[in-house]
This record gives C-alpha cells, sequence and structure tokens, in this order.
C-alpha cells in the first residue's frame, strides 16, 4: 500500500466508527481527538479495526503514533508497504 | 393506603411488532393484525418471528448505535418516548430523582454470540474479541444506556425476571418510589432476544418453538393447533409518579398501580405451575383490597405452549370461573417479547379505561378443550361498555410469577 491508501484506509475506519462525523475536511496535521469526537473506546476501535484487516499488533507503547492521520500514516507505512488493501 | 403510597402511570413509550406508538400498537390490536414475520437467523435459516420497526435514529446518533446494544437501542428510544409522552419539563427535572427499573429476560447472549462469530472468522484469535463486549453485556446494559441518553444520575437497574420481567420492572419501580428513592421511575421491560439463535434453537430442541405457512397464524395460545412460541423483541417502558406528584403538575394518569405480587413455583426448571399462579393472582387482588369479581380484564401470559397454556387456564378457572373478567391474549398478534412481554401487554389494554373495549386473543379456531375459558375473548375485540380494573399476568422459566393489578384512575 502506499502512503495514500493507508491513509484511505484510516479514513474508511474513521468513518465506520465515527458515523457521525463529517471528516470531508480532516485535517492530516491536527490530532483526530482535536477534530472530532474521539474517546478512548473509539481510538481502541481503530486498533481493533487494523488488526482485524491486517492482522496489525499495534503495543500499547505504540499509541502515540496514532495522534493525527500524519504520524498515524508515517506509522503504518513500513508495516504496510507490502500489504495489498484489503478487499 | 397513603397518599404518597399511590403510584401511576403518566407516560408511555412503546415499540412491538405491530406498532411503535400506544395509539398504533392499540389499533392493530383491535383491528386484529399480527406483527409476526418470516426472519431469518443464524445457523438456523429460516424462523418466525416478532420484529420491531422502530426508528433507532430518533434518539440516537449512529454512532450510540453502533456501540451499544439493541436492547438499549429499545429502551433508549421507548424511555424518550415516554418522557416525551408525560408531558415531564424534562429540562428542569432533577435527574438525580429519576430511577430507571428495566425488567429484562436475559441480556449478553446476542452480543456474545455476535462476537464468537466474529472471532470464528479469524481462526477464533481472541486478540480480535471486542473492547465493547463488557459494557454491551453488563446487566444493566439497556437501563444504563437510558441514563446516559435522557442524562438520568439516579438509580438505575436492570431485574432479571426470566418472562415474568416487564410486570418485575414496574413493581421494582413502586417500590423505588414508596421508598422514595426516587421522584420519578421510568421502567417497564425490554427484549432483544431475535438477535441471536440460541433462544430460537433452545425452544427449538424443547419442541417447543411455533411454525406455521403463514407467519401471523403462527402463535395460537389456547388454540388445539399450536405448536408453540414466537420468539419476539420489543419494549415497553413508563413513567411512573406517585399521585400527589402527578396531581401536582395535572399530569395525564394513564392509570393506577393498586396491587402487585410476585412468587415462586419452586417445583420446575420450565413447567409451569397453576396452584402458584393462582396464589400469586390471590396475593395481588388482596393487597390491591379487591376481589376476583372487581377485575374486568385479565391479560393472560398464554405462550401457546400445551403446559403452559393449561397450566395458566387451570388457574384462571381457579380465581376467575364465575365472574365477569374477561380473558385475552396480546402474545397471539406479536408473539413473546420476554422481557418486553409483560410491559407490552399491559400497555396494549391500558386504552381499554377510555374506549371500553378488550381486544382479543387471535387464532383462536379451535380451542382446546383443556384450557377452555368461558370469557375468553376470541378473535374479535369486545365491548364490555366500562372497563376499571386490569390484571397482568407474566410467567417465566425458574418458576417466577408476577402479576400487576391497574386501576382506571378515579380521583
Amino acid at each position: 500500500m502506499t502512503g495514500e491508501e493507508i491513509r484511505q484506509v484510516v479514513l474508511d475506519i474513521l468513518e465506520r466508527i465515527a458515523p457521525d462525523e463529517d471528516l470531508s475536511g480532516l485535517d492530516d496535521a491536527v490530532a483526530f481527538r482535536e477534530q472530532m469526537e474521539l474517546d478512548s473506546m473509539d481510538f481502541l476501535d481503530i486498533v481493533m479495526e487494523l488488526r482485524k484487516a491486517y492482522r496489525i499488533q499495534i503495543p500499547e507503547e505504540d499509541y502515540h503514533n496514532l495522534n493525527t492521520m500524519a504520524t498515524t500514516v508515517s506509522y503504518l507505512t513500513p508495516k504496510l508497504k507490502d500489504v495489498p488493501v484489503a478487499g | 393506603m397513603a397518599l404518597d403510597d399511590r403510584i401511576v402511570i403518566t407516560g408511555i413509550g412503546l415499540t412491538s411488532p405491530n406498532g411503535n406508538t400506544l395509539a398504533e400498537f392499540r389499533q392493530n390490536l383491535l383491528d386484529g393484525r399480527s406483527g409476526v414475520v418470516d426472519y431469518e437467523t443464524r445457523y438456523m435459516g429460516p424462523v418466525l418471528a416478532g420484529v420491531c420497526n422502530f426508528d433507532e435514529l430518533r434518539y440516537q446518533k449512529r454512532k450510540e448505535v453502533r456501540r451499544g446494544t439493541r436492547a438499549g437501542s429499545i429502551a433508549v428510544y421507548c424511555s424518550h418516548e415516554a418522557v416525551n409522552d408525560s408531558g415531564l419539563d424534562w429540562a428542569n427535572v432533577d435527574k438525580s430523582r429519576v430511577g430507571v427499573y428495566l425488567g429484562i429476560t436475559e441480556h449478553g447472549n446476542v452480543e456474545t454470540e455476535n462476537e464468537i462469530y466474529e472471532i470464528s472468522k479469524f481462526e477464533y484469535d481472541t486478540k480480535v474479541w471486542s473492547h465493547h463486549h463488557n459494557p454491551r453485556t453488563v446487566a444493566n446494559n439497556s437501563a444504563g444506556e437510558v441514563t446516559l441518553s435522557l442524562g438520568v444520575t439516579g438509580p438505575h437497574l436492570t431485574i432479571g425476571a426470566a418472562c415474568a420481567a416487564g410486570n418485575a420492572g414496574f413493581i421494582q419501580a413502586a417500590q423505588m418510589l414508596r421508598l422514595d428513592e426516587c421522584d420519578i421511575a421510568i421502567a417497564g421491560g425490554v427484549s432483544e432476544s431475535i438477535h441471536t439463535f440460541g433462544i430460537f434453537a433452545s425452544f427449538q430442541s424443547q419442541g417447543a418453538l411455533a411454525t406455521h405457512s403463514d407467519p401471523t397464524k403462527a402463535c395460537r395460545p389456547f388454540d388445539m393447533q399450536r405448536n408453540g412460541i414466537v420468539v419476539a423483541e420489543g419494549g415497553g417502558i413508563c413513567t411512573v409518579e406517585r399521585l400527589p406528584d402527578a396531581l401536582a403538575r395535572g399530569a395525564k394518569i394513564y392509570g393506577e398501580i393498586i396491587g402487585h405480587a410476585m412468587n415462586s413455583d419452586a417445583s420446575d426448571f420450565v413447567l409451569p405451575n397453576a396452584t402458584r399462579q393462582a396464589e400469586c393472582i390471590r396475593l395481588a387482588m388482596s393487597r390491591a383490597g379487591i376481589t376476583a369479581d372487581d377485575i374486568d380484564i385479565v391479560s393472560s401470559h398464554a405462550t401457546a405452549t400445551e403446559q403452559g397454556d393449561i397450566e395458566e387456564g387451570n388457574a384462571l378457572k381457579a380465581v376467575f370461573g364465575g365472574t365477569k373478567a374477561v380473558i385475552n391474549n396480546t402474545k397471539s398478534f406479536i408473539g413473546h417479547a420476554m422481557g418486553a412481554a409483560g410491559a407490552l401487554e399491559l400497555l396494549g389494554n391500558l386504552p381499554s379505561f377510555d374506549d371500553g373495549m378488550a381486544h382479543a386473543t387471535i387464532n383462536l379456531e379451535n380451542p382446546d378443550s383443556r384450557c377452555a375459558l368461558p370469557n375468553l375473548v376470541a378473535n374479535e375485540p369486545r365491548n364490555l361498555g366500562e372497563v376499571k380494573c386490569i390484571l397482568n399476568n407474566s410467567f417465566g422459566m425458574l418458576g417466577i410469577n408476577s402479576v400487576l393489578i391497574v386501576k382506571r384512575f378515579e380521583s
């Protein structure tokens, strides 16, 4: 997956776990929690969705990497660069 | 009885397989319209069920629906409807003085089965077991979701009482109001049971799951051609208050809870017990200070199982033989709504205080002589002219019985 494809994967997950939010203006440089209603259970949903779709294990000490879209894509890129987008 | 101990129903919210408001539900009961439909459940394929079709998004965001449970959504919908109907100035109600008391038959089966199905797609890797599982499956889930949605900070709990739970929710509310634990109770019963295969499969294994080529004719209490239970979902929730509080704010009063009782068969896991049922009915009437002659309508529990219908028939004959009380049955229209059954069955009858009609039990084409009841309202509603007192039966597995008596309010 390219960085852009990873971004779309994360965006799709966010749309599923926060279906009432309009994410069209999401700023990749700003923390998710500052732009949308996202609590700790929602955050764990992101981790769980990635685990289910791509079998990625994200250890708790790495959670801070999922702060913004930019840091999330950056963190996931080495893990997903050889993985195709799930169908 | 002291004025403060008199308890009244002041607002109603419901969802049933044949109606999402009291008016719609009542009209369909009078019109003989069933809510039972064909239904698909995982592993079992086609079954019959009573399915609700209310607007989940009327009072919840999509995220709240996703995070919570079906029982929670049913409870939230019905509670908001009840509060709206009550005329309470909700914004100015002291939420710390509101209690939520909901009867449930069971809870957690739906969510647990869904999660097991989910991890089955991952070779049963428990690392994909949802972190939402625990808040979804705690026994207080449905009542807790109501507090979150309505901002209630008073007590909340669910009352696990098998299929006697609907009445049990109201009884808990009356008791908590009398104990001054709250000033307003949001009370009744809910069920999401149709959303997992287990309840269907268990009744099938027990030889107690109804089948019929026409879903609307599947639930046939007291009829020789009955062949079991139709499982349904639903919710019936009321605002319940002490009489002086209701009078002080000029509330509409649907009825007064004048008597209630619960007891236990102590005889079998699943088979009912006419003697204990009759004792429970008599205890409720005794507490209400009335006799069988004062009851106009008996809302029967009968689920369309042979033993259940016969046992309740015996109890009703023993208590109400020779009286004017007529007997009807709501499950024949909507199936068995489990934790919601007792609540819905009461609420569908309450408009009798205004219109004088007793709705029927439908699908009674060939009455079983073993549970023949002379005053059964068969297939067509009956105009009683005046209805003052309704007695509502709700019985459940492990031998739990509950009876509620509601009287037309007269100042």
